[in-house]
């Protein structure tokens, strides 16, 4: 550890030595390095300290371009560590100045770290989608419905029949979301369920409206997969996608003991990370209306970045 | 921006589990920018909201509560932070929290909310 270069951590793991890592770059393009710290390794690229400072880190995190190079080849370590054994992923952007830094800030949590990596041996993560799809049923039943009173009346009439179509079809995805959630949870080890995608990030034009992470043991894949096969047809009204296997990114959180407790909350961010299936909920107001956008039917601007696709 | 595109879906009653589609930029910027583990590092960058793939960027805050824990404030000599007060670091501040109104003009976040 030479002076002079700060460290990009791209995560901790048990064992691993940088030999294993040999042709592996990480972020800012260096090669990536296991930092043995007592029984646990920091997997580490080092970095100019000069880009990776905190103003630098601002101004870079705001351009796309860098962001995306970034967090690619600190995804792609992570999931090259995590081949070879557990590992929490860091998350984007923890730099150290120097090596004793690097020790210091993985060594002071160093029980906390062991705990978690611990529950996610041998785990991965499963991101389960769903996306509300507007059925054909819908579509037809706004202008439907009885006749009467002038052209205008009849227009009031077809608008708030298909408000409150669109209404009960948000409520009904929500529930639908809801069900699968649970049912999935309930097999998963841990669940976790995190905001729904914007649609402009998720490129799709349907809303989101459930946005879950699910931790399992290698052998329930089948299992979880067959679940969500039955799940998609019981809920019509949803598309479900399935992303995986991930590295436990949804799972490695320390939660509380960013502070001093290595050892008294040690039990706690067992808790926290694992065994508390659906209980952790992000997602507001389960319907995928984050911030109104999401569930306003009218709105597809295109779906952001690549347009269009559904 | 290479692929935004979600992968292979399925649902519906057919397709394959356990295909590793793991490749969507907007999965992976979202599990890497807003989960895994927090340790303390000298630099922290927090961004509490993943919603960075539009182009209006909603851009977000550092926090650097942990390096303060450490008693580390390297950052302070760079020019670029030469106003910043020290005590503009709290735990815990969020988008509208001390932090984004210490940073300097242009660093901080963008809020472009609209859409």
């Amino acid at each position: 550890m030479s002076d002079g270069q700060a460290f990009w951590l791209h995560g901790v793991t048990r064992q691993l030595r940088t030999e294993q890592l040999a042709g592996l770059t990480g972020t800012g393009g260096g090669p990536v390095e296991a930092v043995r710290v007592g029984d646990l390794v920091a997997v580490v690229a080092r970095v100019d300290p000069d880009g990776y400072a905190e103003a630098a880190l601002h101004r870079n995190l705001g351009d796309l371009h860098w962001l995306e190079e970034a967090a690619t080849a600190h995804h792609r370590v992570v999931e090259s560590v995590w081949r070879l054994g557990p590992v929490l992923p860091a998350r984007l952007a923890t730099v150290y100045r120097d090596g004793p830094a690097l020790h210091a800030g993985v060594h002071d949590r160093r029980v906390a770290l062991r705990t978690v990596l611990d529950q996610l041996t041998d785990r991965a993560e499963w991101g389960v989608k769903a996306y509300a799809v507007r059925s054909a049923d819908e579509a037809t039943e706004h202008s439907a419905g009885p006749v009467g009173g002038g052209a205008g009346a009849a227009y009031l009439r077809r608008r708030r029949a298909a408000l409150a179509a669109g209404e009960a079809a948000r409520q009904a995805a929500a529930e639908g979301a809801e069900a699968v959630h649970g049912a999935l949870a309930g097999l998963a080890g841990a669940a976790r369920r995190h905001r729904p995608q914007d649609r402009s990030l998720s490129g799709v034009a349907e809303p989101m409206v459930l946005n879950g992470a699910y931790l399992l043991p290698a052998e329930r894949a089948a299992e979880f997969a067959e679940l969500l096969r039955v799940l998609g047809a019981r809920h019509p009204a949803l598309r479900l996608e399935l992303t995986g296997p991930w590295p436990p990114y949804s799972f490695a959180g320390l939660e509380d003991s960013e502070t001093e407790d290595t050892e008294a909350g040690n039990a706690e961010t067992g808790n926290a990370g694992i065994g508390n299936a659906g209980i952790e909920d992000e997602s507001t107001g389960g319907g995928g209306t984050e911030d109104g956008g999401t569930g306003d039917g009218g709105g597809v601007e295109a779906a952001g970045v690549d347009g269009g696709r559904r | 921006m290479t692929d935004v595109l979600p992968q292979p879906t399925y649902g519906h009653g057919h397709g394959r589990p356990a295909t590793g589609d793991t490749g969507n930029l907007a999965d992976i910027l979202e599990r890497v920018l807003d989960r895994g583990v927090v340790i303390a590092g000298d630099i922290r960058v927090n961004l509490l909201d993943i919603e960075l793939l539009t182009i209006k960027l909603r851009l977000v805050v550092a926090s650097v509560d942990t390096a303060r824990e450490m008693g580390i404030d390297w950052w302070e000599h760079d020019p670029f932070l030469g106003g910043r007060q020290r005590g503009s670091v709290g735990r815990g501040a969020g988008p509208e929290g001390p932090d984004a109104a210490a940073l300097p003009e242009g660093t901080g976040r963008r809020t472009a909310e609209e859409r």
